[in-house]
């Protein structure tokens, strides 16, 4: 867990961190989001004191992180960078294991985890030997991730992590990253510029500008419930798309004429609105039958799919 | 294809001298580089965490590498004597600057990206040093080191100036004696030293990270190794300790003859005339090879060892001129010949010392001396052509150079240009061979044994008569070269060994046969 209690940063008589406060729960992917040069890296960096704070408090495990000593505390804390930042005169395995090194772990333990990580994060096991410029941007990532996570730190902060890859690669790494176990169950702060892939990873988005916090809240309260005008303009241009994507079919289950209890596939409500629409058109399929595990099913057409999620947009408008 | 052969033969014969110099050369290049890298690297790591102190140290280095290096060397024998540690210590200062630059430059240009993960993953600032920042800059370190040590093989070379050793003893050896088969002997070596530690260094500049690991583990105990060449040899011995300069190392009627005639056996350094008589004073040496004008003589309250073999020739100075010149500048023999026969030793001796040690300038003991004797004219300035005078770089030519200068100035209508400190014999008479100056003085026993070079029997039979050997010279520098040898000035400056005053008389060795008896003796 961590918590933020009014921290800022000055540089001379810019301020780059202006009385920011949040809190991270366990287990839960908080993303900060900006654009460049609103402080939510300066922010993410102040929680390992790779930058100091001038002002408040960051508590990291429910201890004031300034009272421990500054290198035990990076040790427990992952950290994964846009550069990636992997020591080119380390071979990848020697990368992936500078943490259990310095905290002293016996060989074998490190080289089972080293090996458990490789295949967790589709590693081939012939790149231990490599040197780092021998690996594809994607691969080395992957190693900067397992390095991250090798000492299973209770805490990840990630900043821009997949921002320096393609498109392709950004895709399935964010899809893999989605989907490992291990990460399910560490508080995650994640810095990135980009919305889509905020909205992707996030449970919580702390959106950021000149240093202060806008909103914090979950993709469809931004959404919805912008706390103010500039929360409402930064996500104007995507806000269809990011609509589809956030709303899954059982948000909008009640609005949604029952079923017709056909036979065919069923499928679950925990789709996003956006996959639904996928299926309609590249299946080509008129209707598509869900089940909500509770006995009841409803099968829709696009037509149902748009009716019932403008009514549940307007819905928001009137809390 | 016979200069090639004479040169083997010659490093065949001296071959023991040679592997010596080569190994005392290597020894002092590593020594100093050791060191250097121990100063050189810490001040690097410094300057690169407290940038603002990075223009202050790499300004003072840059400014002791301009320091010229012959000044430097002069520059450490108040503070540090004669021998090694002078050496070491200005070959050192030469070797920092790059070694200074190249370590803040390579820790700087460390990606700040790379720092910063391992900051991230909670390496402290040493580990950050040791395992990140030094490993990743090691190319450019190593880049440092091996300039520094081409530049030492260089600088090691003057070494032998102050009794430091090296190939710098054939070398400058050579260029006294115009041996140019000795100076090769030193030069060759020297840069073939250069060339191989500079392609070793660069092979292991470009290994990759694996390689280089293993490589710098093992490099710190070969340069040990390799500096232990100077150490050990320099640790034996004691009783008297003789400091001999290049040249009269090489020279029949040096050390050579000192063997030959005399059996003298004493631990010798070489060593440069510039410093020899006050380390004598000072008891780093026992016996010198000095001049037996030389001002310091008196300064440093030497004593000259009775020649009782007659090995050491006469050394008559008169001016050599140039036929040609005489022939062009009619006026210009008589005038020189107004200096001859006007100083005797003792005069000589006093006027070295007014310059040497009362650091009177040439300019004005010569003029004193020429007023004195009623010789002093002032100049003419006429405009009926410029002659050019030559002198060797040591005070006592500079004087007589000074009293041509005025006397041509006071005399004549020519006017004077004067170049002085044309180094040693070989530089000197090589300028007046290719006209580059029309006289300079010269020494009757110079121009027998290192320009001449007669066989030993000629030499035997000549040398113990001054006449003889004036006649000799005089008639066989008009055949070879048409140089006309003029009237002598007066003095002998030949070559003597002397002591202290002192330590002649405690031990009671007044002749060289003494000295070999007392050496036997202890």
């Amino acid at each position: 867990m961590i918590e933020l209690i009014g921290v800022s940063k000055r540089y001379g008589s810019a301020i780059a961190v202006n009385q920011v406060f949040f809190k991270v729960n366990e287990g839960e992917n908080l993303v900060l989001l900006g654009t460049s040069g609103c402080g939510k890296t300066t922010t993410l960096k102040m929680i390992n004191r790779l930058i100091e704070t001038d002002e408040g408090k960051i508590m990291v495990n429910g201890k004031d992180n300034r009272n421990q000593n500054a290198e035990q505390l990076r040790r427990g804390i992952g950290y994964v960078m846009q550069n990636i930042g992997l020591f080119p005169h380390y071979t990848i395995e020697d990368n992936i294991a500078v943490v259990p090194k310095l905290l002293n772990w016996d060989k074998k333990k490190t080289a089972d985890r080293v090996r458990e990580l490789l295949l967790k994060l589709h590693l081939p096991e012939n790149c231990l030997k490599f040197f780092p410029a021998e690996l594809s941007g994607g691969q080395q990532q992957r190693v900067g991730l397992a390095r991250a996570l090798i000492a299973d730190p209770p805490v990840l902060l990630m900043d821009e992590a997949f921002g320096a890859l393609d498109n392709v690669t950004r895709t399935n790494i964010q899809q893999e990253f989605k989907n490992l176990e291990e990460l399910k169950r560490k508080t995650i702060v994640m810095v990135t510029h980009d919305v889509q892939e905020a909205f992707e990873l996030a449970d919580r988005i702390c959106l950021m500008d000149k240093g202060q916090v806008m909103q914090v809240g979950t993709p469809k309260e931004l959404l919805f419930n912008p706390a103010n005008e500039f929360s409402r303009q930064f996500l104007d241009g995507q806000r269809l798309a990011l609509e589809f994507k956030v709303i899954r079919v059982k948000d909008i289950w009640s609005n949604l004429p029952d079923g017709k209890n056909k036979t065919e596939k069923v499928l679950n409500p925990e789709l996003s609105v956006w996959e639904a629409m996928e299926k309609l058109r590249s299946e080509t399929v008129e209707e598509l039958t869900f089940h909500d595990g509770k006995g009841i099913v409803k099968t829709l057409t696009f037509d149902d799919l748009t009716k019932a999620f403008n009514q549940y947009k307007n819905s928001w408008h009137y809390e | 294809m016979n200069e090639q052969q004479t040169l083997w033969q010659f490093m065949s014969m001296e071959s023991d001298k040679l592997l010596n110099q080569t190994l005392q050369h290597i020894g002092l290049t590593f020594i100093s580089l050791l060191f250097a890298v121990a100063v050189g690297l810490p001040l690097g790591i410094l300057i690169a965490r407290k940038r603002s102190l990075s223009g202050t140290v790499l300004g003072i280095a840059g400014i002791l590498q301009t320091v010229p290096s012959i000044a430097l060397l002069g520059f450490m024998i108040p503070v540090l004597g004669i021998g090694a540690k002078p050496a070491i210590v200005a070959l050192l200062i030469y070797a920092l600057l790059p070694i200074i630059r190249n370590t803040y430059t390579g820790i700087i240009g460390v990606d700040k990206h790379i720092t910063e993960a391992a900051k991230a993953l909670g390496m402290t600032k040493f580990q950050i040093l040791f395992k990140i920042e030094l490993p990743l800059a090691m190319p450019v370190i190593l880049a440092g080191i091996r300039t520094a040590t081409v530049i030492n093989v260089g600088v090691a070379t003057l070494a032998s100036y102050i009794a430091a050793g090296g190939l710098g003893e054939f070398i400058f050896g050579g260029i006294s004696l115009n041996n140019t088969n000795m100076i090769l002997a030193g030069a060759i070596p020297a840069a073939l030293l250069a060339i191989v530690l500079d392609a070793l260094l660069a092979l292991i500049q470009k290994m990759n990270f694996k390689k280089l690991r293993k490589i710098l583990m093992v490099l710190p105990f070969v340069i040990i190794v390799l500096s232990a060449f100077y150490v050990l040899p320099s640790a034996y011995g004691s009783g008297l300790k003789a400091g001999f300069t290049p040249e009269f190392m090489g020279r029949q009627d040096g050390d050579l003859g000192l063997k030959t005639a005399y059996g003298l056996k004493i631990r010798t350094v070489v060593i440069s005339d510039a410093v020899m008589y006050k380390a004598a004073f000072t008891k780093e040496l026992d016996v010198i090879s000095g001049y037996s004008t030389d001002g310091r003589l008196k300064a440093f309250d030497l004593k000259i060892l009775k020649d009782d073999k007659g090995i050491f020739p006469p050394y008559y100075a008169a001016p050599i001129v140039l036929q040609s010149s005489l022939e062009k500048f009619p006026d210009l023999e008589n005038t020189l010949n107004l200096l001859a026969g006007k100083i005797t030793d003792s005069v000589m001796t006093d006027l070295n010392y007014r310059t040497d040690y009362l650091h009177q300038s040439p300019e004005r003991v010569a003029k004193d001396f020429l007023v004195k004797n009623g010789l002093y004219k002032s100049p003419k300035n006429g405009g009926a052509g410029t002659i050019k005078i030559g002198s060797k770089i040591f005070g006592e030519q500079y004087i007589l150079a000074e009293m041509y200068s005025m006397l041509i100035k006071g005399n004549t209508n020519y006017q004077v240009e004067t170049k002085t400190g044309l180094g040693g014999t070989k530089i000197c008479f090589d300028a007046l061979l290719n006209n580059q100056i029309d006289f300079y003085p010269e020494y009757t026993g110079t121009g027998l044994l290192a320009i001449l070079k007669p066989d030993s029997r000629v030499i035997g039979r000549i040398t113990p008569d001054k006449d003889k050997t004036y006649a000799y010279v005089r008639n066989e520098f008009v055949k070879k070269y048409k140089i006309k040898w003029l009237k002598p000035i007066g003095f002998n400056n030949a070559y003597a060994l002397m002591m202290r005053q002192k330590q002649s008389a405690e031990l009671n060795v007044n002749s060289i046969t003494e000295l070999k008896n007392h050496l036997d003796k202890n």
